[in-house]
């Protein structure tokens, strides 16, 4: 083959392979939006299932899923937040800085199921949780913190030098620099990772199952089961109990996914135009 | 002042959140599955093609074969695409176009697993089954699944690592009469390289933890599979079956799976933190 044959062969297929990967993510969300928009309505969303979801709507599923996020974020922010914080102002590269962050990397990149059974385990067998909203937010807030860590770290790392240098020079404190200058200036990137954290937790199902059980009830405290949307999407379809419900709480699931990937390329374009 | 100090101790406490959350998950899994494979023996563990959970015999040989098909076949379908992708974002397609496809492949990434595995079961599966034979769920299945799903990992890291290739590498290239193309194969990817394998160990990692979409397609039949059409269970599908249900041994044994999967995890998390060290320092 020619050089200039060559050139023209690759170039057509990069662009083949970019836009069969378009094209494979559209027809992803069109078939399920396809299959599960015409099921959806406010009877669906707001009612409680019946007969094990063959009727009804996926109201308590809804409520799960919102409870389990909120539990993980709650305690994820903060330690991930806090951790960026560390790495960033308190502290030069180090021998222990190298651990932290190998720490999270490989928490990263530890498989849901690991962190299922291991929430099983801990959570709701050793700590006598049981099957609840606690032991499945506490297993999520685990599975986010990477994701924390990381973009809070980045989104802190990008606010000026000098901005820390003037808040030192008018006599602030570490702490009240931190609070008044960085966390204001990382804010969008921060709020990135938190997105990207809600996102997962949405859709998490291996590790979510096992911790948080899989019961159809209305959540009355903490300590109650419940099943998540994405456990009940799997349900349905798994053991075949009613593909439009399915595909109807598919549909709810993707819209939620689609929110979520807007907000956060709302934000990283703030941050851009930022800078 | 005091209070400056209570702060800083306290954001050192809270900076190993992640390492300890690391070192209680080991701790505990192999607390859980240890006895079991130590019961066992290694060997037999690992190398018993027979799982009877209700005779007392556990072995996972099957289920690690059923994990190497789909993780292979994931890494040859995922691999020259996503790498693909990350070379027409890069290299080729229009800066407008660039902007539209990182966002939309993240997209990849935030859609659940069980999504991909329905989508698969009711689209994939059906067409396997009628143009290709075999009963439609398969390794062959999981593997395309897969694909798709690592390849949001792939693309951004060899994105990243191409990118920062230095602009006077490829200028050289261009200017000694290379074409675009040339400087692509010869300069540009051999230059990001160990970027690329980096992607690619990470992906593979993806692809061996992967659960729920894996489950729904695979079909989970315990047998050494001879064929990409066979039905196969992974390690991974196996333990979010049986979890539903297991008890005593049977349970212990498949927290013994977990920690297989946990060591495989962790030495590629080593060996992808190694490769990426290295391209940073050069």
């Amino acid at each position: 083959m020619s050089a200039k044959t060559s050139q023209r062969v690759a170039k057509t297929l990069s662009w083949v392979a970019g836009l069969s990967t378009l094209l494979l993510l559209f027809f992803l969300l069109f078939y399920v939006l396809w299959r599960g928009l015409p099921v959806l309505n406010l009877h669906f969303l707001l009612s409680n299932p019946e007969s094990m979801g063959r009727s009804g709507g996926i109201f308590p599923t809804i409520v799960g899923t919102a409870a389990l996020t909120l539990v993980a974020i709650v305690i994820a922010v903060p330690a991930g937040v806090g951790t960026a914080i560390y790495l960033t102002e308190y502290t030069q590269e180090s021998t222990l800085t190298r651990l932290i962050r190998f720490g999270t990397d490989s928490l990263a990149g530890v498989p849901s199921i690991i962190f299922g059974l291991f929430g099983f385990v801990f959570f709701v067998i050793t700590l006598k949780m049981s099957w609840s909203i606690l032991a499945g937010g506490l297993t999520l807030a685990m599975m986010i913190l990477p994701t924390v860590v990381r973009t809070s770290e980045e989104a802190i790392r990008a606010v000026p030098h000098d901005l820390r240098q003037a808040s030192f020079a008018l006599g602030a404190t570490r702490w009240q620099m931190v609070t008044t200058v960085v966390l204001p200036g990382a804010l969008p990137g921060i709020v990135t990772g938190i997105v990207l954290g809600i996102g997962r937790s949405i859709g998490e199902t291996a590790a979510v199952i096992l911790t948080a059980g899989s019961s159809l009830g209305l959540p009355t405290s903490l300590l109650s089961p419940v099943r998540t949307m994405a456990v009940h999407f799997y349900i349905l379809a798994r053991e075949g109990i009613s593909d439009q419900a399915a595909w109807g709480t598919g549909a709810v699931l993707v819209v939620a996914v689609l929110l979520v990937n807007v907000v956060i390329n709302w934000l990283i374009g703030r941050m851009v135009v930022r800078r | 002042m005091v209070r400056e100090r209570i702060i800083r101790y306290l954001l050192l406490l809270v900076a190993f959140s992640a390492l300890g959350s690391l070192a209680l998950i080991t701790l505990f899994i192999f607390k859980e599955g240890l006895p079991l494979i130590v019961k066992v023996g290694l060997w037999r563990f690992i190398f018993g093609s027979d799982w009877s959970p209700s005779r007392g015999s556990f072995g996972i040989l099957s289920m690690i074969i059923g994990s190497l098909w789909v993780t292979t076949g994931a890494l040859i379908f995922g691999v020259p695409l996503g790498v693909t992708v990350a070379i027409f974002t890069t290299e080729f397609a229009p800066p407008a176009l660039t902007a539209a496809v990182r966002p939309l492949v993240q997209l990849l990434a935030g859609i659940p697993s069980v999504i991909y595995g329905f989508v698969g079961l009711t689209v994939l599966v059906p067409g396997i089954q009628r143009y290709l034979g075999g009963p439609g769920p398969s390794a062959l299945a999981g593997a395309m699944v897969l694909a798709i799903m690592i390849l949001p990992t792939i693309v951004s890291i060899s994105e990243d690592s191409i990118r920062a290739v230095p602009r006077e590498y490829r200028d050289g290239a261009l200017a000694l009469g290379a074409t675009q193309w040339q400087t692509i194969w010869r300069v540009v990817v051999p230059a990001a390289r160990s970027g690329i394998m980096t992607s690619v160990i990470l992906g593979m990692g993806r692809a061996i933890g992967e659960t729920m979409a894996v489950i729904m397609v695979v079909g989970n039949a315990l047998a050494i599979p001879f064929s990409p059409l066979q039905s196969v269970t992974t390690l991974t599908s196996n333990i979010g079956l049986e979890m539903a249900y297991a008890t005593g041994d049977h349970r212990r044994a498949l927290f013994a799976t977990g920690v297989v999967l946990f060591v495989i995890i962790m030495a590629l998390s080593m060996s992808a933190s190694a490769m990426s060290r290295r391209s940073t320092r050069r």
